[in-house]
Order: structure tokens, then sequence, then C-alpha cells
């Protein structure tokens, strides 16, 4: 004869056999969190590329800016000279430096082919200024240049600096927000479930509760059930994930904004972390739903 | 160990019991009868905190009712042996499983002789792998009664546990839970078999409660 105790079960596998075994709709809860967890990678991708994007074209632009001169041909000896006189004595500019006329060509060669007599065009003379920690004020540069050479442009770049930073940066959040509804969704999805589950286990959960169960007995099998399904599911979706973002095009020289999705450097432990994420995640829903369901059995 | 103060109980439609007021003294052998519908049922739901009274004082233990929470409720339980009269199972697990539920819940071990005696007490050795599918009504009667005794229990209670049996199967039953009083278990025993409150009568000083007008009185020694 065969007795319970015959068998060496710790507690928690026996709370675990008091619920029957689930039905053939179990694999639908790992599936979700598969689904989602793999969706949350490409998210989390997204926002980790933009937010890239974003800092690197912040910095790179912000560090410099360009100062152009056109003038008459007779002033712009002298305009010149005044700009850097002016740059000199300006704080907050680490390194100024006039572009010469090779290095004008070959900035212009793509548009104009090579051998271009830069001497004989009116080519506006450039002077590249890199800014220093903390950084000059550009407003009062601008007024100063206006004083000293009337021909000087200051373009410190915000013009084309804004938009693309707030457009990435706005990229950023949609990916944040997609990040959050997929995470709302599985624990909406596993509430449901796991209320599912403790209701279509009523008559069981009666039982238990005659014989002296505890609440929190009880849900501990449909907890655990839940969460080592979505811990499974999640951990299928992120490894997917992974491979499907490992697989896009490699960032070329250019770095676009698609071909730059993806992770670098420890970005890559990031979807590692989603898993687990995901599994405390369903086991904090089953125990809300699991106490709060057990309240309206008995 | 069980009493009610003055205890009413109404569902939306009205009052089914009202000024209830008794004791079960410890050691004591009662029987509560009454047509159906009278509320029996809900006299022992009452008494196994499966139910608070709309007004008055239900005390089990010494714990008013209505301050126990949840899990006082269940620690209760582990103190009140319940047999019903469509007992259930957990029809996935073996009989012997079922039996040993009580520890389980409370992460105990149940000791296996005691296990094995308690199978033998009450006739189903034999079925200690079956399913609960697999049983009898008078199987499964006597399986839920070593349910209810497994973790000794001061107070038995037992809705209609004769109800779906045969009359040698009653007396069976009716025979284990005189041994359980006789080995000072407090017993209450929902029935509207009178011949069986006769044949107990024969046996052991057993009062009888009788539900009528929504009041519960004790019976007089004419039944």
């Amino acid at each position: 004869m065969r007795f319970p105790t015959a068998k060496p079960a710790s507690p928690a596998t026996r709370a675990l056999e008091v619920v029957p075994p689930s039905g053939p709709t179990a694999w639908l809860t790992t599936f979700t969190a598969g689904a989602m967890t793999f969706l949350c990678v490409f998210a989390l991708a997204l926002s980790l590329a933009s937010g890239r994007l974003a800092t690197r074209w912040s910095e790179a632009l912000a560090k410099t800016a360009t100062i152009r001169l056109s003038a008459p041909e007779e002033q712009v000896q002298i305009q010149t000279d005044a700009i850097l006189a002016t740059l000199a004595t300006t704080p907050g500019i680490a390194s100024y430096r006039l572009i010469d006329d090779d290095e004008t060509r070959q900035l212009l060669e793509p548009w104009f082919g090579p051998g271009l007599p830069v001497e004989a065009l009116p080519i506006p003379r450039l002077i590249e200024v890199v800014e220093a920690d903390p950084p000059y004020d550009s407003e009062g540069l601008r007024q100063r240049l206006t004083a000293e050479a009337p021909g000087a442009v200051l373009d410190d770049h915000t013009r084309w600096r804004r938009p693309l930073a707030e457009a990435a940066s706005r990229i950023r959040l949609l990916g944040v927000l997609s990040i959050v509804l997929i995470g709302v969704t599985m624990a909406a999805m596993i509430t449901l479930a796991a209320r599912a589950a403790l209701a279509t286990n009523a008559q069981e959960i009666r039982v238990l509760r005659l014989v002296g169960a505890k609440d929190s007995y009880i849900a501990r099998a449909f907890v655990r059930r839940f969460t080592l399904r979505t811990l499974g599911g999640a951990a299928i979706g992120a490894a997917l994930g992974l491979l499907g973002v490992a697989a896009l095009p490699a960032a070329d020289a250019a770095g676009g904004f698609l071909t730059g999705l993806g992770f670098i450097g420890w970005g890559w432990l990031w979807p590692l972390a989603l898993p687990p994420l995901a599994a405390i995640l369903a086991f904090l829903a089953t125990r809300r739903a699991a106490f709060q369901k057990l309240r309206e059995l008995t | 160990m069980i009493s009610f103060e003055n205890v009413a109980y109404s569902y939306g439609g009205g009052e089914l019991l009202s000024d209830v007021s008794l004791k079960l003294a410890p050691g004591s052998f009662h029987f509560l009868t009454g047509p159906s519908g009278a509320g029996k049922s809900t006299f022992l739901k009452l008494a196994y905190a499966e139910l608070r009274p709309t007004t008055g004082r239900v005390t089990l233990f010494d714990n008013d009712v209505t301050r126990l929470s949840r899990d006082d409720v269940a620690r209760t339980r582990r103190r009140i042996g319940i047999v019903h009269q469509d007992c259930k199972f957990l029809d996935h697990m073996t009989l012997a499983a079922n039996m040993a539920l009580p520890f389980t819940v409370s992460d105990r071990e149940s000791d296996p002789q005691d296990m094995e005696d308690l199978l033998g007490w009450v006739g189903l050795k034999h079925l200690a792998d079956a399913l609960p599918p697999q049983l009898s009504g008078g199987e499964r009667q006597r399986a839920a009664l070593a349910r209810a005794v497994i973790v000794d229990p001061d107070v038995i209670l037992a809705d209609e546990p004769t109800g779906n049996v045969d009359w040698e199967m009653s007396l069976r039953i009716l025979t284990l839970l005189v041994e359980l009083n006789k080995m000072g278990k407090t017993i209450l025993v929902a029935t509207h078999d009178l011949n069986l409150i006769r044949q107990a009568k024969a046996q052991i000083q057993a009062r009888v409660l009788r539900i009528a007008k929504h009041r519960v009185q004790l019976a007089g020694a004419d039944l």
C-alpha cells in the first residue's frame, strides 16, 4: 500500500499537487509572456538606440560651432583677423581653427568635383570653434562678432540639433511607453488567466478551505505555476527577440536611424533582465488575483 | 466549544433562523433535525464559520466568529472535522492523499501508521490508491469521515452523513460516530432520518435539536 508520506515531497511541491493539473490552455500564458517579451526586446532596442542617437547628436553638434564669413574681397582678411582676435578673448572656447583652402576644397569636392579653383570663387571663410566646459555665451559672441566683423555669422547648429534631438527623444519616449504598455498588458493577461484558473478550480478551493487551508497556501500553488510559466515564456521570447536584433544589419558609418537599432556593450544585458522582471510581474499579478478571488469564494 | 447567542441568519428573502441560543458542550452528541430547507445546513455552516450570523453571536472555541480573520477561520477549521452529504474530494488525488489533506494544507506530515489504522477503521484499506470518483457513495462517506477525524479535531460536524447510503451503511457510519463520541469528541449530526436517531439513542446519550418555525429547540425524549 502506498501512503502520501511514503513519497518524499516537500511542502512546496505538495502545495502544487493540490491544484489539479491545468488544461490545454496552460500554454497560452507561456505564449503570451513569450510574445510580449519578444515585443519588449524590440521596444527596448528602439529606446536605447534613439537615446544613443539623441545623445550622440546633441553632444557632437553641441561641442562645435562654425563661423561663416562672407565679405567683400578686400575685407576678408581684416574681418578674419578681427574674428580670430575676438575668439581669442572670449571665455568658454576650447579651440578655434581657420579652415584653410585645401580643407574647403575637400568639403566642396562632393558637390563641385575635384580641381575647384577655390581662390577664384567667393566662397565664405569658415572658422571651426570648439566649446569648452563651461561653454561660451553664444548670444554674447554673436553680438561681439556683429560689431567686430559684420560679415560673420555664428552657426552653433542649434537649428539642426534641436529638431533632431527632439525627434530622437520623442521616439525614445514612445519606446519607453511601449515597454510600460507591454508590461501592463502582460499583467492584465496573467491576471485574467489566473482568475480563470481559480474559477475553474473553485470546487477544489472549497475543499481546501474546508479542511483548514489558509489563503496563502492555496494561492501558493497558483502563483508558483503562473510565475514559472511566465518565466519560461519570457525566456523564450527574450531569446528570440535577441536573435532578431542580432540579425539586423549592422549600423553603417552614417549611423542611420534604422540600421542603428540594436544593443551595444552592456546594453545587451537589458533584454536578459526581462524574463526575471516578467516573472516578478506574474508573481505579483497572480498573487493579487488569487487573494481577491479567494475572498469571493468562501 | 460552540455556542450560539440570540443568533439570527437571514438570506436576501427573509429570516431563516432566528433567536437561536445554545451551547455544544465538550463530549456531547447532538442530532439536528427538521424538514429540508429548514436551515440545518445553514446552522452547520454557522458552526464552522462558513457563514456569519446576521445578528447575535457565534462563538467557536471562545472566539467570536465575526472577529476571525480568514486565516483564523482556517486555523479554527483544523479543530473541526466536517463531513458533507455530497462529500467533496480532490478528484485528481488518491484517497490516501485526500485523507491526508488536512495535514498537507497545514504543512504537517501525517503518521503512516495512524493513516493505516484510520483506513482500517473505516474499512477502506484496499482503496487507499483509488481516486475518489471510483468510490461508491458509502465509501465516499466513510472516507470523508476519516478525513474529518485525521487531525484529531475536537468537534465533528456531519451534514446528512447517511443521506446517500443504504441502511446498513448508515448504521456503520453511525457506529463510527458513536465510537468517536466515546473517545471524547463533540458531535453534531444533521439528519432527517429519525430511525438513525432512534438507533443512536439506544447506544448513547444523544440530544436532539429540532428546527421549526425558524427556531432551534431541544426536542423532548418522545421521538
